[in-house]
């Protein structure tokens, strides 16, 4: 009925969150570069980027998911935009489907995004940890 | 119908992404990822059917199928529709803006 609002909700903070961070990041990079280290990190995926993942798949899914309501006629283009919210007892209906299917949806895309994160960090790590473990092995 | 069209669209965007794209400079990535956010939250509106449907849930009429199955093909068209929108917006090797300057000049 109107389960895709509950992620396109979370993709609005997430959206936020990733500009708020980015900023961060960006005034952080400018600072680092004028105290120069003399140790060079090796460069990984910023927490900016990978939150990006998130947003793409939670806009992306919502964006898919609104138009499988089109299709079905649950979005309207007119007032009030949703066809279950024209009588109390769909509305009632309406709401129990977000608050079951819509967190569901929300709840899954952000693990299956924790989990890629967990992933990324691993993948991040392996060359390192090879050159620790054999350091002789590329010689 | 609609999860399994949506679920090859992404493992064949992934695909593509991995072999032909793995700087991102045309956009696939982003377009996997539209489509595995499509699908998972269509695995949960499939888990919730078959909660409440039980076995018919797999046997659904050819008339809801063929519909489900169009409105699959739909879905997948759209993605691709707001991909080459990204695509062309974003303009990673500068296609668009080298066109756009050809055309002001002559």
């Amino acid at each position: 009925m109107a389960c895709f609002v509950v992620p396109a909700a979370e993709a609005v903070v997430t959206t936020v969150v990733h500009k708020v961070i980015c900023a961060k990041e960006k005034k952080e990079a400018a600072l680092s570069g004028r105290q120069k280290t003399e140790i060079a990190k090796p460069k990984m995926i910023s927490f900016s980027h990978k939150l990006k993942w998130l947003n793409n798949m939670l806009w992306g899914g919502s964006a898919l998911l609104a138009f499988e309501h089109i299709w079905h006629g649950e979005v309207t283009p007119w007032f009030p935009f949703l066809s279950a919210a024209n009588s109390a007892s769909e509305t009632a209906e309406m709401l129990h489907e977000m608050s079951t299917v819509g967190v569901a949806m929300a709840v899954l895309v952000t693990g299956v995004w924790m989990g890629m994160t967990v992933i990324a960090n691993i993948i991040e790590k392996r060359p390192q940890q090879k050159m620790e473990t054999n350091p002789g092995e590329l010689s | 119908m609609t999860l399994l069209t949506a679920v090859f669209a992404a493992v064949s965007s992934t695909v593509l992404w991995y072999f032909k794209d793995g700087k991102n400079h045309l956009k696939l990535g982003t377009l996997s990822l539209m489509y595995w956010g499509a699908a998972l939250m269509w695995t949960v509106d499939a888990v919730f059917a078959y909660a409440e449907l039980g076995m018919e849930y797999f046997m659904p009429a050819p008339a809801d199928m063929l519909n489900d199955f169009f409105l699959g093909i739909s879905v997948t068209a759209l993605g691709l529709i707001i991909w080459l929108v990204l695509l062309l917006f974003h303009d990673p090797k500068g296609v668009v803006k080298q066109a756009l300057r050809k055309d002001g000049v002559s």
